[in-house]
């Protein structure tokens, strides 16, 4: 009574995580000029996961956006994640990037320790960054170093805790009462 | 021949009726909501006022956006924490007489969200006088509980509606509040204001005294 | 007034020496198309700043998704952008499949694209109907349901929900079409192109509906791609972009259409690129529509899929199969995958990260709508207060998707 994966596992593609050789010309320009950036390569599932570490975020996003080689104008989505409340590290925040002419998107991910939650803010390089990176720090209290208005925007602004987190109740602490 | 030249050679001068019943059916028979569409049942309730499905003919002609011109205000969707004051504020913005329809099940009961953002039931906020369930409820449904609250008005007494100052109304018991379930059975005694509220016909009334 | 407690986002600023008013446009409010609060700071007629506070109508779905297993999260994802539930549907699915590694029938894949086309009508006609209202031509609204009734109508054949349909599952469909559906298709799209003229010829040569949208609230193309814009508020200011031909998925690719764009990023621009869309969405259904064959429309994996009612009334290791993928659902290889869709409002991605478990660990949806609004206070610098209606309407905002 084993369910799924025997089946499933044959028809899913190869996961390498891999470190020596980038397979993907995505990550090739990153790779050749700043390699001190590129700290994981993911493929998997048709996409491409550059692990940078939390530093040299921004360095890497301005990089791949004004290189001819992958040109990432796009910001789609900014995507805070909490892996677990035991899990070292625990959070990660997922940047997303579309390149408007050459169509394509690479994944870059930072990862976070649960006591030191800053990342530094890309608003200067997309603005579109601004409402993404509220949202993540609304729901999972990541702080974005350098945001021009760090504040909460989907949770009332007395809100206590941060939602999305494993460890918040699903219910939340008590139900609501007009007083 | 006009129907006014009919009535007034069938009937006599003057007409005879109860207060009451002249003053619910001109109530009843406009019945003006204020527009309180949040979410899914909203586009329904746009659906329920188009030509289709024309909730003008039972009188709702308009809705008004201002809640000091409306009578009804149908919440329809989710009503989230941070909405909840504003919707007690509109609530206490419309004059008497003034009724809610609560459409769909997440105004009714929080709905398929049963989490911290979420009130669980319009009626821990407002009083609630006809509920309709669904998600969303057809258009059809939500005719039907016109309806049903045009038979409310219809058995209600003038000396019933008083405006009541907003001090007293919030801190009244909240008629029609189903009781705070949190899977605790301690607080399942029956007390008189959590009881469902009725209007009991004049006939019920009278009996009982 | 009384003394209840005041929300601190409502207190009223006072500030008698000041040229400029700050008025909060409440989230009650007929022309914002939900629950959208907007601070605006005029002076006098102008807005200097019109700042947009969200969270309304936060319902916490991205939690619920960590609780539900996978095919119970379909049903949640319709209540997102509820004027799109067939695009939520299947930008969820999809990421399932990408995750799982199916491989979906060609039937399936032409059904979804009809459907996604039809809804895409639909969330277009509301679209039409509210913004004509809110710019004052009241009778488009009621011809825009009108035609909307006979696409619901169709949907509801399909799957049995008007606007809540969850049509799709994870690995394909949840019933074949009905009997009888596919005339029925034909008739409403052999009508729609004269209800299209009709607002057309209502809307397009009016005078009125011109001078109060052209060079409104406009943006321009690097502004719209710094902030993220994507759809018809981003191919109304001259790119040419669409996920459809960018990132095609469900079989798009073998699909002739055109990619409205118009060059001048305003309101006006925004209208014309969804009324042609709306001609290219019947142009691509009309070829669905004849492209459908009889086959399967479900994935052929037995661990993942629900088997066949009668299979599963006749076969053991089916009914099996059913009890489980019902009781424990199915496991999910670990990994994450962010999977793009152009939705009628624009790309919506679906974020999704499993552990390997039947509950995923995170999904996050990139709504369209959230990343457009943020882009209004650019658009509406300068403007009128009643130009901050058109604009709102032009942007096309779901509140459901923008604060989920």
């Amino acid at each position: 009574m084993t369910s799924g994966p025997d089946n499933i596992e044959q028809q899913s593609p190869e996961q390498t995580p891999s470190s020596e050789a980038a397979p993907s010309p995505l990550v090739a320009a990153l790779q050749r000029e700043h390699p001190e950036w590129v700290g994981e390569v993911i493929v998997a599932f048709g996409e491409t996961t550059i692990v940078v570490p939390r530093e040299n975020i921004v360095d890497a996003c301005l990089f791949l956006k004004t290189s001819p080689e992958t040109r990432f104008d796009f910001l789609s989505d900014i995507c805070g994640v909490d892996r677990g409340v035991e899990e070292e590290p625990r959070f990660e925040v997922n940047y997303h990037l579309f390149s408007t002419t050459k169509y394509h998107r690479v994944r870059l991910k930072v990862v976070l320790n649960e006591e030191d939650t800053h990342v530094p803010s890309v608003t200067g390089i997309w603005r579109t960054a601004n409402w993404h990176e509220r949202e993540t720090f609304d729901l999972f209290g990541v702080i974005f170093d350098g945001h021009p208005d760090l504040r909460r925007i989907l949770l009332p602004d007395d809100w206590q805790g941060h939602a999305l987190r494993k460890d918040f109740p699903l219910r939340g602490y008590e139900p609501y009462s007009l007083k | 021949m006009g129907l006014e030249n009919v009535i007034a050679e069938a009937l006599p001068e003057v007409l005879t009726t109860r207060l009451d019943s002249l003053i619910n059916w001109a109530r009843k028979s406009s019945l003006w909501p204020a527009t309180f569409g949040l979410a899914c049942c909203a586009i329904e309730m746009m659906n329920a006022t188009s030509s289709r499905n024309d909730l003008a003919r039972f009188g709702s002609e308009v809705f008004r956006a201002s809640p000091r011109q409306a009578d009804v205000m149908i919440v329809s969707g989710r009503v989230s924490r941070k909405m909840a004051p504003v919707l007690r504020r509109i609530y206490d913005q419309m004059p008497e007489p003034k009724w809610v329809i609560s459409m769909g099940a997440c105004a009714t009961s929080g709905g398929v969200f049963d989490n911290y953002a979420i009130v669980q039931g319009v009626d821990k906020i407002v009083p609630v006088d006809v509920y309709i369930p669904g998600c969303p409820p057809r258009p059809e449904m939500l005719i039907h509980a016109v309806m049903m609250l045009q038979d409310k008005v219809s058995k209600e007494s003038v000396r019933d509606r008083r405006d009541i100052p907003e001090e007293e109304a919030r801190e009244a018991v909240v008629p029609g509040t189903l009781p705070i379930t949190d899977g605790s059975t301690a607080q399942q005694d029956t007390l008189p204001e959590s009881r469902p509220y009725t209007i009991a016909s004049r006939h019920e009334r009278r009996r009982s005294t | 007034m009384s003394s209840t407690t005041i929300p601190p986002q409502f207190e009223i600023v006072d500030r008698p020496l000041d040229t400029q008013m700050t008025l909060s446009m409440g989230p009650q409010h007929p022309s914002t198309h939900g629950v959208l609060r907007l601070e605006l700071v005029l002076d006098g007629e102008m807005v200097v700043k019109a700042t947009p506070d969200i969270g309304y109508l936060h319902t916490g779905m991205e939690k619920l998704f960590e609780y539900k297993k996978y095919q119970q999260g379909i049903v949640i994802t319709d209540r997102m952008d509820y004027l799109n539930p067939l695009g939520n549907n299947l930008a969820y699915v999809m990421a399932g499949e990408k995750l799982l590694g199916l491989e979906i029938p060609e039937r399936a894949q032409t059904i979804r694209v009809l459907m996604c086309e039809l809804q895409r009508i639909a969330s277009h006609l509301v679209w039409l109907g509210t913004h004509a209202l809110d710019i004052g031509a009241m009778t488009v609204f009621f011809y825009c349901f009108r035609e909307r009734e006979k696409i619901l109508n169709l949907i509801e054949a399909a799957s049995g929900g008007r606007l809540t349909p969850s049509y799709f599952r994870i690995g394909g469909l949840m019933m074949d079409l009905p009997a009888g559906f596919e005339n029925r298709c034909k008739q409403f799209l052999d009508y729609f192109p004269s209800a299209l003229d009709e607002f057309h010829k209502l809307l397009s040569g009016n005078k009125i509906f011109q001078r109060r949208t052209q060079g409104i609230g406009r943006i321009s193309a690097e502004d719209a791609i710094d902030w993220g814009l994507s759809g018809p508020c981003l191919r109304g200011s001259g790119i040419n972009l669409d996920i459809r031909r960018a990132n095609p998925y469900s079989g798009y690719e073998k699909y002739d259409f055109e990619v409205p764009t118009e060059p001048d990023g305003d309101v006006w621009a925004r209208y014309m690129v969804r009324m042609r869309e709306m001609k290219e969405s019947h142009n691509i259904s009309t070829q669905a529509l004849s492209r459908l064959q009889p086959g399967p429309i479900k994935a052929d994996a037995p661990k993942v899929v629900l088997p066949d009612r009668e299979a599963m009334k006749s076969h053991m290791d089916a009914l099996i199969h059913h009890f489980l993928i019902v009781a424990e659902g199915f496991d999910v290889p670990a990994g994450e995958v962010y999977h793009p869709i152009e939705a009628s409002k624009g790309e919506l991605g679906v974020y999704m990260r499993s552990d390997g478990g039947p509950k995923p660990n995170r999904v996050h949806f990139r709504g369209p709508s959230f990343v457009n609004l943020s882009a209004l206070p650019v658009m509406s610098e300068g403007e009128m207060v009643a130009d901050i209606v058109a604009i709102i309407g032009s942007l096309d905002i779901v509140l459901g998707e923008i604060d989920r």
